[in-house]
């Protein structure tokens, strides 16, 4: 009996074995023997703070690069350190993560559903798909608040989660439970690389910058004196504050929810303010830039877009060269925006800080001629930034345009940016109604000539921006508004005497949307001159990318620029990338900041996973509903103006910069204005004539 | 008819969980999700198929012949435990989500009471082969039900504020003796 009994369970036994070794054999998986090394060096807790289930979890989520070296939330530096060694990642470069609340708009809305017992974020979003007015924002249960483990976060006094970053660990607790998507874990390289989404919270002004500007953050951060704060803040979009806080148009300001109530508030006026502050510190604020990967990348183009893909780079790690055709730096902000708006001086600091951070610099090298794709290949660069600009004049195509006498604009512009002579008249007339044909204007006057403005549509059509238009009403130019040049005269050596013009009515709306221009026949007049200024629009460049044989491997748009996927900016060769007024053709610099932006970010993208790629649910227009006009219960407040920093007289004959920045007082002002808006919250606490409490502003100036 | 009868006691009237009590440690552990609850209930369907159809013939080819049956618990567990290594091996390579998805609980089966159970509830009533085959399939079944049933009121009750003391295990099995007292309501109906 015990024979058999032994006999019968080791014949099972064996049995089993067998079949388990064939199928051990047959059934084999491969798997990474770092998932073992990273699991034993891990905590060993299995307490599922980090979202995996288990240390097991982890290691496999680490390996599959899922999860980063810190992905154990209570192993702190000793453990990340002992799984960045065996990943074969420096300690250094571990990102230091945290949890980042989105949602900081005014008070919560109203509640449109009854509830029924169950206060959960979750079960209202499951059960009502979203209790609040607000589809995307924050609901106020605080669910986060119980689902973290490490106390972290509480609710705020607004009804929004407040993170205190000494405990948070990023463990990504919060963020599994939050139902809105409005707590995430963000670290530095994630913030520069994120796209503005449509379930972000996006206030009319964010939607609307170009530069993707998280603008209602640092003008709080502002408010509460947090100016490194702010200008972090705007660095993670933009690196040039200074620059932008005097030219940009400021196209936020014209969807500003307070401008249905009073003015917009002065935003740009902010951005200059922090920006100046900085500058006039004599000190920089850090910059936090990734550890060199020693990956090289070509920025060809040392304009605004150069410089932004080349800062952003440079932040997310690579090692960028800046190959320019000029002797310096800046594009089109230091050759066709005058000293009068942007001073050198100012500019040349900016360019200083980008250029600290570890960004190479070749110049007076032209592409095309000095250098090529090819030649940037051998080089080592693993990818190519074209960012040149679009600096090819059009012609007016009429009899006279080559007499002496008869230039562009931008060659003036960047002949008294260069500081040589421009050759200039007494009497000038400046053809075009842009911001550059005002430039060419304004530094005309300050060259002493008297200048007339011709311009075939309206003042109202004009697209020069209306403070700019204004200005230089105030220095004496002169509009000639429904004109257009029918020819130029010259005299017997062949310089310009006249410009003859015909008078022009407005007919039907054309494809822009501005009302045709229709001569009216034989209003001839005749406009004496010595010097004419042509600034009817500007194109790219494009003859570079031809070579001898006239063959081009990139494709050139109808418009004359470069082609490219409109979100990734990657040209017909995947490893090139363009942006700026060479893909967009002539457009505002925070566009080309902007897009300097999204072109290293695909860099990046297609450098480390070999695709760039965006989200699919990419912000592109403004969203409607957030553009509602009725803004109930806000009071009154009077918009700040810059201030002048020289009078009229002076201005006509200097090329100071003409707007200061605004006082501390006047800033405060400013801040106390902005709504905090967010999709469709906004803060409606201001009530007619109440002041703006000191607390609420400036503490800390 | 009898197969009908048998499927229906195996699922509603003696079901292996709420009314023989077998098996509870991975339906209160793998209940906390549908989604896990259908993968493991699908894995111990298949597991309790396949173990009470081989233990069936062991039973009847090995210990019956030699007087043995007092080896039938030992020879049943290690029957079960190879068989469940080689489910892992297979899912591992075949289905690698399901796999995934499983996690820990996988390996529980080898220790899970409600498979070695229904193997022997089999002997016990001596069914054939083919009456193995449905009893034990239609077991997994009744297993697989209670465990989806659960998940769903613990997934809708973890979006309920319920004292602290009283969260995931406790209300789980609270839940269970509830989920047990209902089904008692089929006793007499078939046996």
């Amino acid at each position: 009996m015990i024979t058999a009994s032994v006999l019968v369970l080791f014949g099972i036994g064996l049995t089993a074995a067998v079949i388990l070794a064939v199928a051990s054999k047959v059934l084999y998986v491969y798997e990474d023997p770092r998932i073992a090394q990273v699991e034993s060096v891990l905590a060993g807790a299995n307490c599922g703070g980090c979202g995996f289930p288990g240390c097991a979890g982890a290691a496999q989520g680490v390996v599959d690069g899922k999860a980063g070296a810190t992905v154990c939330v209570i192993g702190g530096d000793e453990v990340a350190k002992n799984v960045a060694a065996i990943m074969g990642l420096d300690f250094s470069s571990v990102e230091k993560k945290i949890a980042f609340v989105d949602c900081t708009g005014g008070t919560r809305a109203e509640e449109i559903y009854e509830y029924q017992g169950v206060k959960d974020c979750r079960a209202q979003h499951m059960l009502y798909s979203g209790s609040k007015m607000c589809p995307e924002g924050c609901l106020g249960y605080g669910t986060c608040v119980t689902a973290c483990q490490f106390g972290a976060i509480a609710m705020g006094p607004d009804g929004y989660p407040v993170v205190d970053p000494e405990l948070c660990t990023a463990c990504g607790g919060c963020e599994q439970v939050c139902p809105r998507g409005v707590i995430t874990i963000w670290g530095m390289t994630a913030r520069i690389k994120h796209l503005n989404e449509n379930t972000d919270c996006l206030a009319p002004c964010r939607q609307r910058c170009p530069g993707q500007i998280n603008i209602p953050r640092y003008i709080e951060q502002v408010s509460r004196g947090d100016f490194a704060g702010a200008l972090e803040t705007i660095r993670e979009r933009i690196p040039m504050p200074l620059s932008i806080g005097r030219v940009c148009p400021h196209p936020c300001e014209g969807v500003c929810r307070r401008g249905h109530v009073d003015e917009s508030v002065g935003i740009n006026m902010i951005k200059r303010f922090v920006a100046d502050w900085e500058m006039n510190s004599g000190q920089r604020l850090p910059i936090s830039c990734a550890p060199e990967n020693g990956r090289r990348v070509a920025v060809v183009g040392g304009g605004p877009a150069g410089l932004s893909c080349a800062f952003f780079l440079r932040r997310l790690g690579y090692s960028p060269t800046i190959f320019e055709s000029m002797p310096k730096l800046g594009g089109q902000l230091r050759y066709g925006i005058p000293e009068y708006r942007l001073p050198k001086s100012v500019l040349d600091w900016e360019i200083e800080g980008i250029l600290g951070l570890g960004v190479d610099v070749v110049t007076e090298q032209l592409f095309g001629k000095d250098f090529t794709l090819d030649s940037l290949a051998e080089d080592g660069f693993e990818a190519v930034f074209l960012g040149i600009g679009a600096w090819m004049n059009m012609t007016l195509r009429i009899e006279g345009e080559d007499s002496i006498g008869v230039e562009t604009g931008t060659e003036f512009l960047t002949k008294v940016g260069l500081g040589v002579d421009t050759g200039i008249g007494k009497r000038v007339v400046v053809i075009g109604g842009g911001n550059t044909a005002i430039d060419t204007a304004r530094s005309s006057v300050r060259l002493g000539a008297h200048v007339t403005m011709m311009y075939r549509r309206t003042r109202d059509e004009m697209p020069a921006h209306i403070e700019e238009i204004e200005g230089a009403e105030e220095e004496s130019v002169k509009y000639l508004y429904l004109a257009a040049p029918n020819r130029i005269i010259a005299d017997e050596s062949g310089h310009v005497t006249h410009v003859e013009y015909i008078q022009m009515q407005l007919g039907e709306p054309d494809d822009s949307g501005r009302r045709r221009p229709v001569p009216i026949e034989g209003s001839e007049s005749l406009i004496e001159c010595d010097t004419v200024y042509t600034s009817i629009g500007q194109k790219p460049e494009l003859s570079c990318l031809y070579d001898e044989n006239g063959a081009c491997t990139l494709e050139e748009t109808r418009w004359r620029t470069l082609g490219a996927d409109p979100e990734t900016l990657q040209t017909a060769i995947p490893n090139v990338f363009t942006g700026g007024d060479m893909h967009t053709g002539p457009a505002l610099v925070i566009t080309a900041l902007g897009e300097g932006r999204k072109a290293a970010r695909s860099i990046d993208q297609y450098l480390t996973e070999g695709v760039p790629h965006v989200s699919s649910n990419i912000q592109r227009e403004l969203i409607p509903y957030t553009m509602f006009t009725d803004v109930p219960d806000v009071g009154y407040r009077k918009r700040s103006a810059l201030p002048h920093q020289i009078e009229c007289d002076e201005r006509m004959c200097t090329f100071k910069e003409i707007e200061g920045p605004l006082s501390l007082e006047e800033v405060k002002h400013e801040t106390c204005r902005c709504l905090r808006c967010g999709l469709t919250c906004y803060n409606r606490d201001m009530v007619e004539g109440q002041e703006c409490q000191a607390e609420d502003c400036i503490k800390n100036p | 008819m009898d197969y009908f009868v048998l499927i229906i006691a195996a699922i509603f009237v003696n079901n292996i969980v709420l009314a023989q009590y077998l098996g509870n440690c991975p339906f209160i552990g793998t209940s906390k999700e549908s989604s896990v609850a259908i993968g493991m209930g699908l894995a111990v369907v298949f597991v309790a198929t396949m173990a009470a159809c081989i233990t069936w013939c062991v039973q009847q080819f090995m210990l019956a012949p030699n007087d043995l049956d007092y080896l039938q618990t030992i020879a049943f567990i290690l029957v079960i435990a190879a068989l469940v290594q080689f489910v892992e091996m297979f899912l591992k390579k075949v289905i690698p989500p399901l796999y995934k998805s499983l996690g820990i609980f996988l390996p529980l089966i080898t220790t899970n009471c409600a498979v070695l159970g229904i193997a022997i509830i089999c002997q016990r009533e001596e069914f054939s082969f083919i009456e193995t085959l449905v009893f034990s399939m239609a077991s997994g079944f009744g297993f697989m039900l209670a465990l989806v049933v659960l998940a769903s009121i613990r997934e809708r009750l973890d979006l309920a504020r319920v004292p602290v003391s009283m969260k995931g295990t406790p209300l789980g099995l609270i839940m269970a003796g509830l989920m047990s007292l209902a089904f008692f309501a089929f006793k007499g109906m078939a046996s």
